[in-house]
């Protein structure tokens, strides 16, 4: 089991948290589409023998892609990568893309579902965060996804932002929980540096996401969305039973995957690599020179023990302590259970039939009770 | 011995010692062009980094000056005046001198300063005007400067760029000419001054040393005339840019020794070396003692590293004998050393040569200088007070001291209304105002100690242009108004940050200091009230809400390994922690002292 993650690097403008890799002038599209389809016959031994169940295109805006781009690609990935048992086909689009006529011609591609960049049913957030779309479109998008029969769907939602109301994010969650969305992502907003957001707070001229307030929000997320049968199986990710999203879960579950085109990563037990972010570089190294080029790290005992640690954690199925002692030693074992009595004490975690697994209460310091942990 | 000439290189700051030290060395081919690189003595990692010499560097050239040889020693000095010790042990090793001054800048402070410590030790006086490449080169006017202040003719003085290579065949000559070779008796019983020693895992203890009297000899047997210690010399040599072993160093001659010394403590600079076969009477007189100007604990991150941190400053005390320590505990910091520096830059290379050459994390603490307190009881007992906690309590405390320093400052008229608002902010006293020329004043004021250590001399720059130069001398001991502040987080001490202050900048201190630790602090699971005090009076309060979060909210394919070199950071940052009640403080915060705003 293992997936496949395309990067599409384009955004038609920059929100103002983002620090993905991405450039707003599109006019090297057709070059990258060209590439990526290069990228995928030089990486078609990365996931030798092994059975391909999921394919992300990502980005950046892959909605920006018109479905014959898609199909491009599409015909690359099955040629290269023929075995293939495929679940899942995710398209990440964003609300302004989602014309019908769009809609109706990604129907008759491969894509089975959607994850569209909602963030907000409120136009000041949309526009704080300096999103493409406004909330008429959001609500649209979502409605005329489901009307084509694209009905596998996860919205992004942002919560924590300045200009949000405790009121309005009770609001944002009845509107994703009325539109019965399969699934949803919920993130706090958080500011990275180097990016529009993180400048405005250095200078001044935007307040800083409270922390508080951020955790108000993230309880309350939890608590509606539990009452309205969704499955917080993931610290920030909500399924309605059974639908979880299978290519972010084998992250956390260790799978192995395939990232491709500029900032992609790839994981292959024992080491991960990611390409170089950055589209001109990245199109001359694959167009001219035939070579991916990407940077790779090794992973020592103790770093796959610390991310393994990392998101298992995260995730309502927890860290499985047998396989922590078949992996890593039973010493490894001993000394985690340990460790983590703190952590039981304080009531932020639980020991249930050999699993680890965090309470709501201990979700909030997810960081950092894998930190005191790791090795 | 006659065609020996010892000298070193002597300047106020940034004046181009090191960089005509270049020039020297490449003229007379005694470092080769591969070797060569700007500054090339100043070869500590910290030194490049900073652009500035700490360490004095001897180095040996042979040069032919009309058909005949010449074996020059030079040592390269550095300028900052937290370094004045290095420069004075320099000038021991040397008959002569070469004072710089940068043609830009005319005579500074430490110019000044430097010049009466080579007067002091009986140095030939070499003038040497620098940097005359420079646009804002001012040759006449330095050159009267110059006149003026050691009484040379105006034709003494050489024209010199260590840039562009001019004057170096004239400096050479003068060194030759000018200097006098060293006396002393090659057959004589064996004197060696030790100036100088340094630790090197590979080879153990290096001493440096200029052979005064007598000839050293390799598989000697020598003795250290204070500690009265005998070791076999299993090595000597001269200095090049790396060690050269010889057979033999013959007095007037700079050189070292390994021997087989195990032990950091016994080697002592100033000490004299000898021959055990045939001792010298008397040991050459040493050095002076070096009064530190300020003290601050230095204790080891991890409590039970306190012995290999021991061992580590032990060491690194043979190559800065101006270091001095002795031990300490706190009750936030478990047990470490008080030490002594001779001003804040000191403290600063100190701590990061721990880190560097010796792997050690420290925590620093807040610096103080030394105060003198008596009882009522014993109203003529002094009490030495290097530490707010030995300041006696309140109730029992007749009188407290301060040190005072008198402040020499040279600048241009423009600015003497800004220095003036300074010193006289910083309690001083106004006690000369000296016209040098008509574009140069001096200014001599009394100050406490305790108000230029930390940031006079960045506020001197800044209000001046940095059209200013800055040096002092202790003076003496006034009564004084000092009263101790206690910092408090959650209501528990922390003896760590407490800091003696005079009373009417108290409250202002605390207050800014609290803020400052409001910065410093991580957030935790619970509030933090941090509170300054004078007994028990609370002068300044701030509060760090609590943390009701720590999670990042995605975690997808490239976020894994980002995220984990981040929570990797978190842990690590978390090691140089220590736990007060149930606060966790961070390294800096126990610094916090040194960066309040104004
Ligand atoms: N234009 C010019 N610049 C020079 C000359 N000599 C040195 N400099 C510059 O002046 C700065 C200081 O030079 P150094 O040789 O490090 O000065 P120093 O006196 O050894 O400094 P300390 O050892 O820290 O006191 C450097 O930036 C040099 O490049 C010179 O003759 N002409
Ligand atoms: S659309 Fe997505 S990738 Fe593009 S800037 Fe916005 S958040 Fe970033
Ligand atoms: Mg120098």
């Amino acid at each position: 089991m293992a997936g496949i993650y395309l990067h599409i690097p384009f955004c038609k403008q920059a929100c103002n948290y983002c620090n993905f890799h991405f450039s707003t002038s599109l006019r090297l599209k057709a070059e990258m589409i060209d590439a990526l389809g290069k990228e995928i016959a030089l990486q078609r031994h990365y996931l030798e023998g092994q059975t391909i169940e999921t394919i992300y295109f990502g980005g950046g805006t892959p909605s920006l892609l018109s479905a014959t781009e898609l199909m491009q690609l599409w015909e690359k990935l099955e040629n290269y990568f023929p075995q293939q048992d495929l679940k899942e086909i995710t398209l990440e689009a964003n609300p302004d893309d989602l014309s019908p006529a769009y809609l109706r011609a990604l129907k008759n591609t491969p894509v089975n579902r959607l994850s569209i960049g909602i963030q907000s049913f409120h136009d000041k957030d949309l526009r704080y965060m300096n999103r493409a779309h406004n909330a008429a479109e959001a609500d649209y998008a979502v409605k005329a996804a489901q009307d084509t029969g694209l009905d596998n769907i996860s919205i992004d939602l942002i919560y924590g932002t300045p200009t949000m109301t405790d009121k309005e994010w009770l609001e944002n969650i009845a509107a994703a929980v009325t539109l019965q969305v399969y699934h949803i992502s919920s993130y706090a907003l958080t500011v990275e540096p180097r990016t529009a957001l993180a400048h405005a707070i250095a200078k001044g001229s935007s307040r800083e996401p409270d922390n508080s307030q951020t955790a108000a929000q993230f309880e309350q997320l939890v608590e509606r969305l539990g009452a309205a049968g969704y499955e917080h199986y993931e610290i920030s990710n909500f399924a309605l039973p059974g639908k979880y999203a299978v290519h972010n879960t084998n992250y956390w579950k260790g799978r192995h995957y395939l990232g491709l085109g500029p900032s992609a990563h790839s994981f292959n037990t024992g080491s991960r690599q990611w390409n170089i972010a950055n589209n001109t570089t990245y199109l001359k190294s694959i167009l001219t020179e035939g070579k991916v080029p990407f940077e790779k790290e090794v992973l020592t005992p103790e770093d796959q023990f610390n991310e393994y640690l990392m998101t298992s954690l995260r995730t309502m199925w927890g860290a499985d302590l047998d396989h922590i002692a078949s992996v890593f030693g039973a010493d490894a074992r001993t000394r985690l259970l340990a460790e983590s009595e703190t952590f039981t004490d304080k009531g932020w975690m639980q020991i249930e039939e050999g699993k680890m697994i965090l309470t709501t209460a201990g979700k909030l310091f997810a960081d950092r009770i894998a930190s005191d942990l790791f090795r | 011995m006659k065609n020996i000439r010892n000298f070193c290189i002597i300047a106020h700051i940034d004046h181009g010692k090191s960089t005509l030290a270049d020039r020297l060395l490449e003229h007379t081919k005694t470092i080769s062009e591969r070797e060569m690189q700007a500054q090339v003595l100043d070869d500590m990692d910290l030194e490049r980094e900073k652009g500035i010499t700490i360490k004095s560097h001897a180095i040996q050239i042979d040069h032919v000056h009309k058909g005949e040889k010449y074996t020059l020693n030079l040592i390269d000095t550095p300028g900052h005046v937290d370094f004045s010790y290095e420069v004075s042990r320099a000038l021991a090793a040397c008959e002569g001198a070469l004072l710089l001054v940068d043609a830009s800048q005319g005579i500074q402070a430490q110019t000044i300063s430097n010049l009466y410590l080579a007067i002091d030790n009986d140095l030939e006086i070499i003038p040497v005007i620098n940097k005359i490449d420079m646009e804002g080169a001012m040759i006449p006017e330095v050159t009267d400067q110059i006149v003026d202040l050691i009484g040379c003719k105006p034709e003494d003085i050489i024209l010199a760029s260590g840039k562009s290579g001019i004057g170096i065949d004239d400096i050479l000559e003068a060194i030759i000419e000018r200097i006098p070779s060293p006396k002393g008796d090659e057959q004589a019983p064996l004197q060696a001054l030790i100036f100088d020693s340094v630790f090197n895992s590979f080879r153990g203890i290096i001493v440096y040393y200029r052979v005064i009297n007598g000839t050293i000899k390799k598989n000697d047997k020598v003795k250290f005339v204070h500690t009265g210690k005998e070791y076999g010399a299993d090595e000597v040599g001269i200095l090049k840019l790396a060690l050269t072993p010889k057979n033999e160093v013959k007095a007037g001659d700079v050189g070292y020794i390994i021997t087989g010394i195990k032990n950091a403590k016994e080697v002592k600079v100033g000490d004299t070396l000898t021959l055990v076969s045939n001792p010298t009477q008397e040991a050459v007189k040493g050095f002076e003692d070096v009064k530190p100007m300020v003290f601050a604990g230095i204790f080891p991150v991890n409590t039970d590293e306190f012995e290999e941190l021991r061992d580590c400053m032990e060491k690194l005390q043979l190559n800065d004998a101006s270091l001095t320590f002795e031990p300490e505990t706190s009750q936030a910091l478990g047990f470490g050393f008080r030490c002594g520096f001779l001003g804040m830059l000191h403290m600063e290379i100190i701590q990061e040569r721990l880190e560097r050459e010796f792997n050690q994390t420290v925590i620093t603490t807040v610096p103080n200088v030394s105060f003198h307190a008596y009882t009522t009881r014993e109203k003529d007992v002094r009490i030495i007070v290097n530490n707010p906690s030995e300041m006696p309590d309140p109730s029992r405390i007749d009188r407290i001291e301060e040190p005072f320093i008198r402040a020499q400052i040279i600048t241009l008229p423009d600015y003497i209304g800004n220095i003036m608002t300074l010193c006289l902010g910083k309690r001083g006293l106004l006690i000369n105002q000296n016209y040098l020329t008509a574009t140069r004043v001096e200014l001599i004021f009394e100050m406490p100690l305790a108000e230029i250590v930390f940031d006079f001399y960045d506020k001197l720059k800044s209000s001046t242009r940095g059209y200013a130069s800055f040096d002092y001398q202790p003076l003496d001991y006034r009564e004084s108004d000092i009263t101790k502040m206690d910092i408090l987080l959650n209501g528990d001490k922390v003896d760590a940050l407490s800091a003696l202050i005079h009373r009417s900048r108290a409250q202002d201190f605390g207050r800014k200091l609290c803020s400052k630790l409001k910065e410093l602090l991580p957030r935790q699971q619970f509030m933090i009230a941090i509170q300054a005090a004078l007994g028990a009076k609370i002068v300044a309060r701030e509060t760090i809400s609590a943390m009701r979060k720590d999670v990042t909210a995605k975690c997808y394919g490239g976020d894994i390994s980002r995220k984990r070199k981040l929570l990797e950071k978190q842990k690590e940052g978390k090691k140089r922690m220590r736990q007060i009640g149930n606060v966790e403080v961070p390294q800096e915060a126990f610094l916090a002292v040194l960066k309040l705003d104004d």
